[in-house]
């Protein structure tokens, strides 16, 4: 392994997220709320670490696939471990597994919290939360490689390790140039959500907390009560479109940027996850309209939101849907394990991957009815390879199997079985809220230390899509010589 | 400029790797999903799979919004329908590879009707380059400027020759000469020297200067020149073909030996002077029962890397005066020359060369034309040819006044016949051929080999 490359990149993330907590350093010092001088600190010591680490001496600048790996999973440790400095220094969380909890939750775009009073935190301290749910949205990494300079062609490892899907690629021959595209989408997409959020008379501090909350599809809130707080159609209305837009592949936008607007229409992803809301959707509102609310205009106002804000694993809540009859209930925890496409901000298993798992089931049926049949498996009129599928079912097992797991240490608190499952899914897909305890309008923070300490990592591990950070426990991979 | 590459094998990954380091964007498309992942992972290119006849693939690739696009798949035919598509989708310059000597007679035909702006031929560019080293035997590799008024020669230092161990400056005065001492490589490494540079043995020198003077020079500092009469060429390819066709226009006796009887049978008729063998020429008695070491020379040009370079170790081993081999996978050449092999040829890396060449020369259609370019010392260095335009800054300006980057050496200005090694004094005049070597910079404009900052 590369390792002074690797220790390179980790100081230029570093440098990067000191320059990202600058916006957060100008609230606290425009609210003056005694939380500026953790900012400062904070600061302080990310730049001396990440020049530090930036003035290493390297061979080669050469990268391969498990160096990737490691800048992807140690960043993204590191970036949570560093971001939850403000939280600590400035008292707003006390504990430093709670800290860390936040900072994973802020970055990995989950938006679970252990704060029980989000109104009484320093604005600085909760404008650092969503700006870190922006950073982490779109990938730290993926900043790093559009920003710097002399980006060579094997930090293509490292854009794959950090973006979601099963098959990450390149909308322009060159990295960079994709990097750069990507990144000018998701500016400009946020953007125009704050305006519109000002235009619903929205004030341009929460206008940013939920631009950023929904743009990285995270779902923090300045609110306790979240979006639900403003009790408006209008504001409610635009969350729900953009959230459902950051869910869309981003590869799209940029396919309908260069006028081709049929790619668009004829995605079979894309087909695949508005189909799904708007079954779900409907769905719901047929089981709450008359139990849950009494008119239908209420029903479809309070389920679309719900239904685009779980799909999308953004977590912002207009209702607290706990409440809601259990078929609801159901069909949302569901929505929590898909996600949204793959190659936007969502996490989840992604719609593409359900797509072919049950591609998959069909070719199984069709080869046991004809057993010399030869088939493949397409989207979008295309030959998916062999090598794709098998990841895409390896990767539905690591899934499950990381769930499971996580669920036995959260079991431990002894707390009721939905509340710890669904609390583990809603870490694992980055989402947020669960069901039980965990619901919109409960919070994380009666579990146990190993508990949250399992659920940080799940967030990580989610956003990642497992496979960096399981490399990190993998001995084989530190070593020199490796067989 | 955006550029599309169909076949991504040898020529085209190279042909990639270059242009995407020189900023180019590049798209690659062929049908092997295995050979495109190697470009995905180790360049910085997008890698589509397909047919790149296909319409449907080569608007994919933005083929309407291409500069250029380069065809070098396997087959002729399919190359050229690829930039026939292409020229009618939209894209401005076409490249196609056209490898078979029957299309080659009809070469300009099938230019014009096909709307192709270049061809290359690697068989044939190998061909008159091996002439080209068997014309000047001490020669490592020959490169001609200025439609072969400036010819650049690379040359291995022995002790026995009299500049071993010399400073540059001596050099020039104990052999005055107008020829220049443009680049050494020396290890690894590759110096463009000053005067204070001491030559020493096993360097690699490029010499630099008109062709008569190049040979003057290399008989006064001890090389001993012979006169090759006689060449044996085992392989029978298409390289062999040309190369036979250049050998006997020089009266040089070729003979060739070609392990497939039924091609040997086309040989004879295709090359009727030629004495052609059927055998193994990796087999030792064979060669030795062909007297090969009275040759001038031996040339290795199977379609096996292995063949090659194994046989003209044998011809060295028997001390035969000039070895040549050809290799197709270019990152060996520095094991390679450690094996001591005269000269090594690559039609990779010359079609690579050309096209390279070609793709600078449409950067800058605004500008100086660049007439020749060739990446020497494994690609360490170029060598290239600019014509100096009218209205240019550094015009009639001594060169000591140029503040000229570090890494560039100015080796030759050619003014209509006359060939000019240039010092402090001479000045660049419009219209002028300038021959510059650079290393770790690339050039495509006379303009930016001064450091126009500094000079003020």
């Amino acid at each position: 392994m590369n390792h002074k490359m690797i220790l390179k990149s980790l100081g230029s993330v570093l440098c990067i997220e000191a320059v990202c907590m600058v916006p957060s350093l100008l609230v606290s010092i425009i609210y003056c709320q005694g939380d500026t001088s953790s900012f400062l600190l904070t600061i302080a010591i990310l730049l001396l670490l990440g020049l530090g680490l930036r003035s290493v001496k390297t061979e080669t600048t050469t990268i391969y696939a498990r160096d990737g790996f490691a800048i992807v999973a140690l960043g993204w440790l590191l970036v949570s471990l560093f971001g939850a400095l403000p939280f600590l220094i400035s008292g707003a969380v006390p504990s430093v597994i709670d800290a860390l909890f936040e900072s994973a939750s802020a970055f990995s775009t989950t938006g679970a919290s252990i704060i029980r009073e989000i109104e009484g935190i320093p604005k600085g301290i909760v404008f650092w939360r969503s700006s870190a749910h922006w950073m982490g949205g779109m990938g730290v990494l993926v900043m790093m490689i559009a920003i710097l300079p002399s980006v060579k062609a094997s930090t293509l490892h490292i854009m794959k390790a950090e973006s979601p899907g099963p098959a990450p690629g390149k909308f322009v021959p060159k990295i960079k140039e994709t990097a750069k595209i990507l990144y000018i989408i998701y500016i400009v997409m946020t953007a125009v959500q704050v305006i519109f959020l000002l235009a619903g008379g929205m004030p341009l501090y929460d206008s940013l907390i939920h631009a950023f909350g929904t743009a990285s599809t995270g779902g923090f809130s300045s609110r306790n009560a979240s979006v639900g707080a403003y009790g408006s159609v209008y504001i409610e209305t635009v969350i729900t479109v953009f959230m459902l837009l950051f869910g869309i592949n981003f590869s799209l936008y940029y396919a309908l940027l260069k006028g081709n607007m049929k790619s668009l229409f004829r995605d079979e992803e894309l087909r695949f996850f508005l189909g799904t809301v708007l079954v779900a959707s409907l769905l719901i509102v047929i089981n709450t309209y008359g139990s849950v609310f009494q008119s239908i205009g209420e029903s479809i106002r309070y389920t679309s939101f719900q239904v685009s804000s779980v799909i999308t694993t953004t977590g912002y809540a207009t209702a607290d849907f706990t409440l809601w009859p259990t078929f609801s209930q159901g069909l949302l925890v569901i929505l929590m394990f898909m996600g949204a496409s793959a190659g936007s901000t969502a996490g989840g298993l992604k719609c593409i991957r359900i797509l072919l798992l049950f591609k998959i089931v069909k070719r199984e049926v069709i080869k046991i009815i004809h057993p010399r049949s030869v088939q493949t498996v397409k989207i979008n009129g295309r030959i998916v390879d062999e090598e794709i599928l098998y990841g895409v079912l390896t990767f539905f097992f690591a899934y499950i199997a990381v769930f499971t797991i996580s669920i036995a240490f959260v079991l431990l608190d002894n707390k009721d079985l939905l509340s710890s499952s669904t609390a583990v899914v809603a870490c694992l897909s980055n989402i947020g809220p669960g069901l039980g305890i965990v619901g919109p309008a409960g919070n994380f923070a009666d579990f146990s230390l190993i508990s949250k300490a399992v659920l940080t990592l799940c967030m990580i591990i989610g956003r990642l899509e497992i496979y960096p950070i399981l490399l990190l426990f993998a001995p084989t991979f530190w070593k020199r010589v490796n067989i | 400029m955006n550029i599309i590459i169909i076949g991504d094998g040898k020529v085209g990954y190279s042909l990639a790797e270059n242009l995407s380091r020189e900023n180019h964007n590049v798209t690659i498309i062929d049908k092997d999903s295995e050979a495109l992942r190697k470009a995905e992972e180790n360049l910085d290119v997008m890698c589509i799979k397909g047919n790149g006849v296909s319409t449907k693939i080569l608007m994919e690739a933005g083929v309407d919004r291409s500069d250029l696009i380069i065809a070098a798949t396997t087959s002729d035919e399919m190359n050229m329908v690829c930039c026939l598509t292409a020229k009618m989708l939209g894209v401005e310059h076409t490249i196609a590879r056209i490898r078979d000597p029957e299309y080659a007679s009809e070469l300009s035909l099938l230019k014009k009707e096909l709307g192709l702006d270049m061809v290359i031929n690697p068989e044939q560019a190998a061909g008159s380059e091996i002439t080209r080293l068997i014309k000047f035997p001490p020669a490592t590799n020959v490169e001609i400027f200025a439609k072969g008024r400036v010819e650049m020669v690379e040359i291995n230092v022995t002790n026995s020759m009299a500049i071993a161990d010399m400073y540059l400056k001596d050099i020039s005065h104990r052999f005055p000469s107008s020829v220049l001492i443009g680049a050494v490589h020396r290890g690894d490494e590759v110096i463009i020297p000053n005067g204070e540079f001491m030559i020493k043995e096993n360097d690699s020198i490029y010499i630099i200067g008109q062709p008569s003077r190049v040979y003057d020079f290399c008989t006064r500092i001890g090389i001993y020149i012979q006169k090759i009469s006689s060449v044996m060429v085992m392989g029978g390819g298409r390289v062999a073909y040309y190369l036979t066709k250049y050998l006997e226009d020089m009266n040089i006796k070729v003979k060739i030996i070609e392990i497939d009887r039924a091609r040997c049978m086309e040989l004879t008729e295709l090359l009727p002077h030629a004495l052609v063998i059927c055998g193994d020429g990796s087999d030792e008695e064979l060669l030795i029962s062909e007297n090969f070491s009275d040759m001038g020379a031996f040339v290795a040009i199977t379609g096996r890397d292995e063949d090659n370079l194994i046989s003209a170790l044998i011809a060295k081993h028997h001390s035969v005066g000039k070895i040549i081999a050809k290799v197709n996978k270019l990152n060996h050449s520095d094991i390679i020359k450690s094996l001591g092999i005269d000269s090594v040829i690559s039609p990779q890396l010359i079609t690579v060369n050309y096209i390279l060449r070609y793709v600078r020369g449409l950067q800058n259609a605004m500008g100086n034309p660049i007439n020749a370019l060739y990446r020497i010392v494994g690609g360490h260095a170029e060598a290239i040819e600019l014509t100096a335009g009218n209205s240019a800054k550094y015009l009639n300006i001594p060169i000591k006044k140029l503040n000229i980057k570090k890494g560039i050496l100015l080796a030759a200005i050619v003014r209509k016949n006359s060939i000019i090694i240039p010092h402090g004094n001479d000045v660049i005049k419009a219209g002028d051929n300038v021959i510059l070597i650079t290393k770790d910079e690339i050039v495509t404009d006379l303009e930016n080999i001064i450091n126009w900052e500094n000079n003020r």
